[in-house]
């Protein structure tokens, strides 16, 4: 499908975990220093320069588990542990919020102000932290670079990849079905009035003209929804209004995070079909892995700061729980990248790894690439 | 007046893309034929009248050459004079089947010609016109293919050229009788409309210009360009002149698909805003101008609609289909 997709998915689902992780770090009464310590370094790991000029490159989609392994590895990119339910969870609600946004973008175009909006919150979690702010607005140009003029067709094909990523997705999250904004079948309400997209006129009227284009006649048909005309375009800028609220924090220290696996009606058939891809595309997929990897540094936990463990449940024993019930097509699988003796790779995954080094954690072993290597196993 | 009928479950849900649904009407065998795009694969299933499917196939994308996975961007069968063949339009190419399926007759891979910084290949927009059979490709070439009357020896004789942008339908009409009528509409992602007259070659006739819009959905009906844009409007053209006669303000979204009713000048307009129009398309008889009267809507629920057509040429039936929904919902005039 499209090949300027995967920034725009990488972005924002990042920017929905942000979220999360925040409301969780908030509620589970994570001290604030390493609460914002654990953001800092998450944010500072998504925004990384050689990262992200390897994620703006055109390419393929990565599958699903591709993608999951990103997040697993970023989640862990700093003192936070989660353990596989809560893993498992924040990944379901990252994927239904950001379903839900691209399907209720009123233009395509508008999925760009919903990458803004993440990152402009993004910008609120690290105001304190110059060079990590520098990272984010150097993502910024990127983005308005890319596809500040990219053609509405374009955008259309962006979204239909997308929501083929995410078809037959309906894991019921509380917070939406509370706000009414997901059915209890699992899908999204798709509202019928508020303001209609920028560029399109509220529905009902007939124009017509004669042979020389002049307007001779008007007519009007109920069109059965309620719309109003939009009041403005959101901003494309570094700074300015958005007015589209997709995208931006619904989550608040009050408001528990939960989703339903029970009675969520995924299609079996649609795993089925994600299984057929071919095997040469896993050995291309996990090449960019290790590339876009080799900046992500895990914490072995013998820095100065000790870790601590993130539950996305409220309690231990519901983690455990849940654990335990998730249905088996509901499992996520993370790729198992197996240390290979391939010279050539070695030496390629350490010149990344020794670019990257962002903190200055000592090493654990005695050679980078093996350390890497190591880290990958453990996945 | 419309009323709802049991829907026709499908085996997968159906892909958010323009023009997702295609339907062959068999009234001699008592069949209707449907096809719907899922992603990788498409399904084909046929249903007696209650609804009840019989009989269902799944197509998958032809691999093609590289390693990234191809998914389908079109469904379409496509009625000749001697044969019905369904063709599959992907992102690697062009596959055309005998029309139950059975066996690919011919494969067509997309090369990128001259090098490109083309985004993505890929072939989209699907129409019959004579004995041909046109395909769009995502640099704005249409291919036109030549169909035996049987057997597997398709060629590809003709490539049109006079858009820029990615196509997004073709439209074709069963020639008149006089010289100089055109035919078949072409339209593209910059929302550009051509029109031309078939023939062992095609000739461009006029050219009605966009305005920035992609134009996923084209209608032609006795001189009569019906076009659906991105803001949701309908419009209705002369085909002749290339004049804008009718604007409609259709829906609040996206325009999904568009079909249209022959024998009785019905067209059906469907979107991502949940809703389907249905519209009578007729002509003044003191001045020919064009009218249109809006005769229907319905609202699908909480669906965006991704594909809708008649499912008889009188326009007394028609079928919907919706993003992440595994059924064709149907609906009967009463």
């Amino acid at each position: 499908m499209s090949v300027r997709t995967l920034p725009l998915l990488f972005l924002n689902l990042g920017g929905e975990m942000l979220y999360i992780l925040d409301q969780r770090l908030r509620a589970q009464n994570i001290p604030a220093d390493k609460a914002r310590k654990v953001l800092n370094d998450i944010i500072s790991t998504m925004f990384n320069r050689k990262f992200m000029e390897e994620l703006f490159k055109p390419q393929e989609m990565y599958s699903k588990k591709a993608l999951r392994t990103v997040y697993d590895r970023l989640a862990h990119a700093s003192i936070m542990r989660l353990n596989q339910a809560s893993m498992d969870k924040l990944y379901d609600l990252m994927t239904m919020a950001f379903k839900y946004q691209v399907l209720l973008c009123p233009r395509p175009k508008d999925m760009l102000l919903v990458t803004f909006n993440h990152l402009d919150a993004i910008k609120d979690f690290i105001q304190d932290s110059p060079t990590i702010l520098n990272q984010v607005d150097e993502t910024f140009r990127l983005l308005t670079e890319v596809y500040g003029s990219l053609p509405a067709g374009e955008f259309q094909v962006i979204r239909q990849t997308l929501l083929l990523f995410f078809q037959d997705l309906h894991i019921r999250v509380s917070i939406f079905l509370k706000d009414k904004v997901q059915n209890s079948n699992g899908r999204f309400v798709l509202p019928v009035s508020g303001p209609v997209p920028w560029g399109t006129d509220v529905p009902g009227l007939i124009r017509m003209f004669n042979n020389k284009g002049q307007e001779v006649r008007t007519a009007q048909f109920k069109h059965g929804g309620d719309y109003v005309t939009a009041s403005r375009e959101g901003s494309f800028e570094l700074y300015g209004d958005r007015v589209l609220k997709l995208g931006t924090n619904m989550y608040s220290v009050n408001r528990p995070v939960e989703t339903h696996m029970s009675g969520a009606s995924k299609n079996l058939a649609s795993r089925t079909e994600e299984n057929v891809a071919p095997n040469p595309l896993a050995k291309e997929e996990l090449n960019l892995l290790a590339r876009l990897m080799g900046g992500m540094e895990i914490q072995k936990g013998s820095g100065p700061e000790p870790g601590f463990r993130l539950n996305l449940f409220t309690t231990d024993e519901e983690e455990e729980q849940a654990a335990l019930t998730r249905p088996e097509e509901f499992s996520y699988e993370v790729i198992n990248i197996q240390a290979t003796q391939d010279q050539q790779r070695n030496q390629e995954l350490t010149r990344i790894m020794g670019e990257f080094a962002i903190t200055d954690q000592p090493q654990g072993s005695t050679s980078k690439g093996d350390d890497l290597l190591t880290m990958m196993d453990e996945l | 007046m419309f009323r709802r009928e049991s829907s026709i479950p499908l085996r997968g849900s159906a892909a958010s893309l323009c023009n997702n649904l295609s339907v062959l009407p068999l009234p001699a065998r008592n069949l209707t034929h449907f096809g719907v795009v899922r992603g990788a694969s498409a399904q084909l299933l046929s249903a007696a009248p209650e609804g009840v499917p019989l009989a269902q196939r799944q197509l998958f994308a032809k691999q093609g050459a590289g390693v990234s996975p191809a998914f389908i961007t079109q469904v379409h069968w496509c009625t000749l004079p001697f044969r019905v063949l369904v063709v599959l339009t992907s992102f690697k190419g062009i596959q055309m089947y005998e029309a139950d399926g059975s066996v690919m007759v011919y494969w067509h891979a997309l090369n990128s010609g001259e090098a490109s910084p083309a985004p993505a290949m890929f072939a989209r927009g699907i129409a019959a016109s004579g004995q041909f059979i046109c395909v769009g490709t995502w640099s704005g070439r249409v291919l036109v293919f030549d169909i035996p009357v049987k057997g597997p020896n398709i060629v590809l004789c003709e490539e049109l050229t006079g858009h820029q942008a990615p196509i997004t339908d073709i439209a074709t009409e069963p020639t008149q009788a006089q010289d100089c009528v055109a035919d078949m509409v072409t339209a593209d992602d910059s929302g550009l409309l051509c029109i031309w007259r078939s023939g062992p070659e095609f000739k461009l006739l006029t050219s009605i210009p966009g305005f920035g819009v992609p134009c996923p959905s084209v209608r032609l009906w006795q001189g009569i360009v019906a076009a659906g844009y991105g803001n949701g409007k309908v419009h209705l053209y002369e085909a002749s002149t290339g004049s804008l006669q009718v604007q409609i303000s259709a829906h609040a979204r996206a325009i999904s698909a568009l079909d249209l009713a022959p024998e009785v000048g019905k067209l059906l307009s469907a979107a991502e805003d949940t809703f389907v129009h249905l519209w009578k398309l007729s002509r003044n008889t003191e001045s020919g101008g064009i009218e249109v009267e809006h005769c229907h809507g319905e609202c699908v629920p909480d669906t965006q609609v991704c594909g809708a057509r008649f499912c008889d040429p009188a326009g007394s039936s028609f079928a919907v289909t919706g993003y992440d929904l595994a059924e064709i919902l149907r609906f009967r005039s009463v």
